[in-house]
């Protein structure tokens, strides 16, 4: 085994959302850098859950308590400044969220524009160019950048979030179920720019199609009522499973 | 058949509502003709005399008209740092928690005060502070009538603009915090965009509100029928010189009440016009 040291790591992280109840128990897992990692399970497993402790997303709840550790470039980030923390971890969410007030410029822009981060004319013409071609969506609206954002369709939309959250160009990219609002097509070809994007930023999918899982990644976690069941390759995941919670969940028995 | 006498009553009972609606125009247009016919419209919109001496007699509107668009304008420079604040508080900051409720509760027991009781405070508390800070010498005038119309104003200003602030999608804004925007970025850049005509037609309804706002008013603008020449002047707003004087007048003064009566509703339903539409389009976004 070679000692990469990986990009993340969640240490005994655990996340409870009232005194009694915790919804992710004790998860310890390491992240490899460039890889695309599936986060898998049933409906209220805490994957969504887990993810949205990596960009310190609770701390706007104050009621959510997040413990243990999370390494990224063996920093903790429970330690750090939710904002500095954002700017290098990017999160695209379940709907597509374009900022419906912002054109489809300022849209790729808004991360620059949010934290009040002034750029010239010629840099940000050259971000809006560079990320809208990074998520395959320049030839498409380079005719229509003054146009709002709110105008794509759904596909273009969430391919216009996942612009907007590479311009800040993050370390770790997370993905709370992002095609699950899409169509198959729409759903086809975020999966191929998500194969493309690992070259240059470390994904964290949560994922309920299991097809998605193995079509894109190369690693995988099942969760189960909060615990981190399995984590390992994702070939190895569903061709034996170690475990027979994965296997029931794998093969349809639950879930 | 049941159905059917069912369909009939609520028939008659809502067409009542647009013949209600009919008179009152038909009232105002009819009564105030004499001092259109006699003044002109365009001259009586423009005229400040306002002089009911028998023989010379002379009616303009332009006195009351500038006396309401100044108090209105006043009070809503006065209402938005308070409603502002209110409407963040209650629907961003607070939002769903216990606090908010309480504030949301009282700003709303605000709006269920009597004007009656706003004017005896303003006359009796809020006027002898003016003339003791010696803003202006008689306490009354356009000033203390705004500033009593602004906080008149704040409950329905602040309720409506907190509703639309509510409105702002949590996906969104959890979509611009998780690009690194601080609280006061994502209510700068995403909150108050988004909700931005709905805070705006907000204030045009609450303008609405305070434009015919009458005992108030009447209590505490000074009643002179001058146009006001600064904000700590006296003056009359067209609600109150209509509540001042209809008692005692008639023939071509009344006339000429009712037309600045049918001025104003006019102005009124105009703003509210304006307000509802901009709402409308508002919660499509």
């Amino acid at each position: 085994m070679e000692s990469v040291t990986p990009i993340l790591e969640f240490k005994k992280t655990c996340v409870s959302y009232t005194k009694q109840t915790m919804a992710v128990k004790y998860v310890s897992a390491a992240i490899e850098r460039n890889t695309i990692t599936a986060i898998m399970g049933p409906s209220g497993c805490g994957k969504s859950t887990l993810l949205r402790a990596v960009n310190l997303m609770h701390d706007l709840y104050p009621n959510i308590r997040v413990g243990g550790e999370i390494l990224l470039n063996n920093e903790n980030i429970l330690s750090m400044e939710p904002i500095d923390v954002r700017r290098r971890v990017g999160m695209v969410f379940q709907r597509p969220t374009p900022f419906p007030t912002m054109s489809i410029y300022d849209n790729v822009l808004s991360g620059f524009a949010l934290n009040g981060i002034k750029l010239s004319k010629a840099e940000k013409d050259s971000t809006v160019e560079h990320c809208l071609r990074s998520v395959a969506l320049w030839e498409e609206v380079k005719d229509v950048l003054n146009k709002k954002g709110t105008f794509l369709s759904g596909g273009q939309q969430q391919r216009l979030c996942i612009a907007r959250a590479l311009a800040m160009k993050p370390d770790v990219l997370l993905m709370d179920e992002p095609t699950s609002a899409l169509d198959p097509i729409a759903t086809k070809h975020i999966e191929e720019l998500l194969l493309e994007l690992q070259k240059e930023v470390t994904i964290l999918i949560v994922t309920h199609n299991m097809g998605q899982a193995k079509r894109i990644s190369s690693k995988s976690m099942f969760m189960y009522l909060g615990e981190l069941v399995e984590y390992g390759d994702t070939e190895t995941m569903f061709s034996k499973p170690s475990d027979e919670r994965t296997k029931a969940y794998l093969t349809g028995k639950m879930g | 058949m049941n159905d059917k006498i069912y369909k009939v009553i609520l028939f008659i009972a809502a067409l009542i509502m647009p013949i209600v609606c009919g008179g009152v125009v038909y009232a105002l247009v009819t009564d105030a003709y004499e001092a259109f016919e006699y003044f002109g419209f365009f001259n009586f919109l423009t005229s400040s005399e306002w002089n009911y001496t028998e023989g010379a007699e002379q009616y303009g509107a332009l006195p009351f008209i500038t006396g309401t668009l100044m108090t209105t304008l006043l009070a809503l420079i006065f209402c938005i740092p308070f409603s502002l604040p209110v409407a963040l508080f209650v629907g961003e900051y607070f939002k769903g928690t216990r606090v908010a409720a309480v504030l949301s509760t009282i700003t709303d027991l605000l709006a269920g005060i009597p004007s009656i009781i706003y004017g005896l405070w303003g006359f009796y508390t809020l006027r002898p502070l003016i003339m003791a800070l010696n803003i202006s010498a008689q306490g009354s005038g356009i000033l203390t009538a705004s500033l009593v119309l602004a906080i008149m104003i704040i409950p329905y200003a602040a309720s409506l603009s907190a509703e639309f602030i509510k409105m702002v999608p949590n996906d969104l804004k959890e979509g611009a915090y998780s690009l690194g925007a601080t609280r006061a970025e994502v209510i700068r850049k995403v909150v108050f965009p988004v909700a931005g005509s709905g805070i705006f037609s907000s204030y045009i309804l609450a303008i609405g509100r305070a434009l015919g706002e009458t005992m108030t008013v009447t209590m505490l603008i000074g009643n002179t029928n001058n146009i006001p020449d600064s904000i700590t002047s006296t003056g009359n707003s067209m609600a109150s010189i209509i509540a001042n004087q209809f008692g005692e007048a008639d023939g071509l003064r009344l006339s000429s009440l009712i037309a600045i009566g049918l001025i104003l509703f006019l102005i009124t339903a105009l703003i509210n016009m304006i307000g509802k539409i901009m709402i409308k389009r508002a919660r499509i976004v």
